[in-house]
């Protein structure tokens, strides 16, 4: 009766090798399906550097321009703010900015090109929302040296954006890639060859 | 007629489905007010269903017009408002009576052997109606829209060296923007609930197959009479299909006296800044979710590192999953439970509720430390089961249902 006979590890290795080519089919299959999630052309090209006038800002004054749909800020920090930035080191997480969340030119403790002008993607590093521009000194406990508040989870920055200790929020707050154009004119999204 | 239906029968299996699940579904006669939930969940998930198909007919999927379509179901559609209000008061119906659901197999061990997979395919629904509310949340796209939509993408920021991509990845943008809006409504209107109604209907053969629990946690098949039928049990119909359809007015009286006077709850079913158009260059000053997912929202809050804080709320969900292996009692009630289950049911409560409300407003330091006691509670009440659950006195059971 030996043809009647099942070979079953033929059969295994058929049900074996059909699985896993059917598998890889599966798998190239979802390609398509997955790759669609990704940004499209559209909001690829919608990515384009944008330019701000900063001639009409005053010390201490904050302006918030669009780019890639988020907000960045442009402050003209007046000077007893860029002193007292050093003030605030040991209370905070990453007072030299190693964690690269800044163009290298940015780098500083300015943490910008400009002293004077800083210019942040306003999006909280915890979860997204977009902090509150809080300069009154004093104004939230006693030892608030002035900076930013994240109403979602409080977490605070100080004025060059670097997250304090014992926050929700891991990291300084991001500054985007900048450069100047004219004096007063700044663009946001592209780093100047020549600075980069 | 009859010969119809014989005619019928012999090619699909109508009246034998009818007899196995309805009439001739034997069910505990001792069933109480702790029975309804289930029946009320698929009521107001019909609800959703009928409701959303209509909402969708005049609803606008974009960043341009989705707002003002809100506004136009509301003031321009002939019973627009209606639609909606029963849509929004619907969710957190919804959420209430899976809750109490949820709450009635703590209560009774209905989860215990043999209905491990009754409550798993439960849990899978309930994280499915979840991911549910969330998408249709952004839908208005409102202020709380936006921002929720934006904390809760952010949140897988937070895995360790792909966060970004996949942050990009779910957003489909650089922001939470018009892909993300036209995804989160394909997911709303067919995804998921093509999941859910899966989902329930493996939930419900899976109850039939291992017979449903009730409030002394006695296995009612142990006891037949002659003609095989459980002494202890009712058909489910016409017994429990009456008596849940009182149950259903009642909560239809509750229901739509919600719908009608009070949809917006206060600000907990509809929050206000939502009557604001998403604004992504400004946060409202105070953002919570809406009341049902706050538990959660206060565990991640509670923690004070980002990733920890994300890990700790997956983890407040993904025990339950495990429920089933860590209550070791030898009883399932509470009826015939000793005192350390007792203390630990209300303290997981206490906790829970404690969580939820602390998750509305806003934190202080007094709040914080609250809401971290509430989460050490909230964990142990689990992680401390196999232990309590054993060496506990319990009492005799009966062997008759009470």
């Amino acid at each position: 009766m030996a043809k009647d006979e099942v070979n079953q590890s033929r059969r295994r290795f058929l049900i074996a090798a059909t699985s896993v080519l059917g598998g890889i089919g599966a798998a190239f299959t979802s390609v398509p399906f997955a790759s669609s999630w990704w940004p499209s052309a559209r909001a690829k090209a919608a990515d384009a550097p944008v330019e701000a006038d900063i001639g009409k800002l005053e010390p201490g004054q904050q302006m918030t321009i669009e780019w890639r749909g988020k907000p960045v800020w442009i402050i003209r920090r007046s000077d007893e703010m860029l002193q007292a930035l050093a003030r605030n080191e040991e209370r905070l997480r990453d007072p030299e900015s190693i964690v690269d969340q800044q163009p290298s030119y940015a780098k500083n403790l300015y943490r910008s090109i400009k002293p004077e002008i800083l210019v942040l993607i306003g999006v909280c590093t915890h979860l997204g929302c977009s902090p509150k521009y809080r300069p009154d000194i004093g104004g939230l406990g006693k030892d608030w040296p002035g900076g930013f508040y994240c109403p979602c989870h409080g977490s605070t920055f100080d004025m060059s954006g670097r997250v304090f200790k014992g926050v929700p929020a891991p990291l300084n707050m991001e500054v985007p890639p900048y450069h100047f154009v004219k004096n007063d004119v700044i663009v946001i999204g592209v780093d100047n060859v020549t600075q980069g | 007629m009859k010969g119809l239906s014989n005619w019928i029968s012999l090619r699909f299996p109508f009246q034998r489905i009818w007899r196995t699940h309805i009439s001739e579904y034997y069910t505990p006669k001792n069933f109480n007010i702790w029975y309804f939930f289930g029946s009320l969940a698929l009521f107001v998930l019909v609800n959703q269903i009928i409701t959303g198909i209509w909402l969708t007919m005049y609803y606008t999927p974009t960043v341009a017009g989705a707002f003002d379509s809100i506004e136009y179901i509301m003031r321009d559609v002939n019973y627009g408002w209606l639609l909606r209000y029963l849509h929004s008061t619907g969710a957190s119906a919804f959420f209430l009576v899976v809750y109490l659901h949820m709450f009635r197999s703590l209560l009774y061990g209905s989860y215990k052997s043999p209905r491990e997979v009754v409550w798993i395919l439960g849990m899978l629904l309930y994280t499915a109606l979840m991911a549910e509310a969330f998408f249709g949340y952004l839908l208005p796209w409102g202020q709380m829209s936006f921002w929720g939509a934006q904390v809760i993408t952010s949140l897988f920021g937070a895995v360790p060296f792909v966060g970004k991509s996949l942050m990009l990845f779910l957003r489909g943008d650089f922001n939470v923007a018009d892909a993300t809006l036209h995804r989160f409504f394909s997911l709303h209107v067919i995804a998921v609930p093509l999941f859910l109604c899966l989902l329930v209907w493996m939930h419900i053969i899976a109850l039939h197959e291992v017979g449903s629990n009730n409030p002394d946690g006695l296995d009612i098949n142990k006891l037949k009479d002659e003609s095989g039928k459980p002494v202890d049990g009712i058909p489910f119909h016409p017994y429990y299909t009456v008596k849940n359809i009182w149950g259903l007015v009642v909560f239809l009286i509750v229901f739509l006296g919600i719908v009608f006077f009070f949809p917006t709850m206060g600000g907990y079913f509809l929050e206000h800044a939502n009557f604001l158009p998403a604004n992504p260059l400004s946060t409202p000053d105070h953002i919570a979710p809406v009341w049902y997912l706050t538990p959660f929202y206060s565990i991640l809050r509670a923690v004070p590192d980002k990733l920890m804080g994300v890990c700790a709320m997956a983890g407040s969900i993904a025990i339950l999953y495990a429920l089933p292996w860590l209550d070791r009692s030898p009883v399932r009630s509470i009826r015939y439970r000793g005192i350390f289950s007792k203390i630990a049911l209300s303290i997981f409560v206490i906790s829970f509720v404690g969580l939820g409300y602390l998750g509305t407003i806003n934190v202080t330091p007094l709040r914080q430390y609250l809401a971290q006691l509430f989460c050490v509670l909230y964990f142990a009440f689990f992680l401390l089961m196999p232990f309590y659950t054993r060496f506990e006195k319990t009492k005799p059971v009966p062997t008759r249902v009470t």
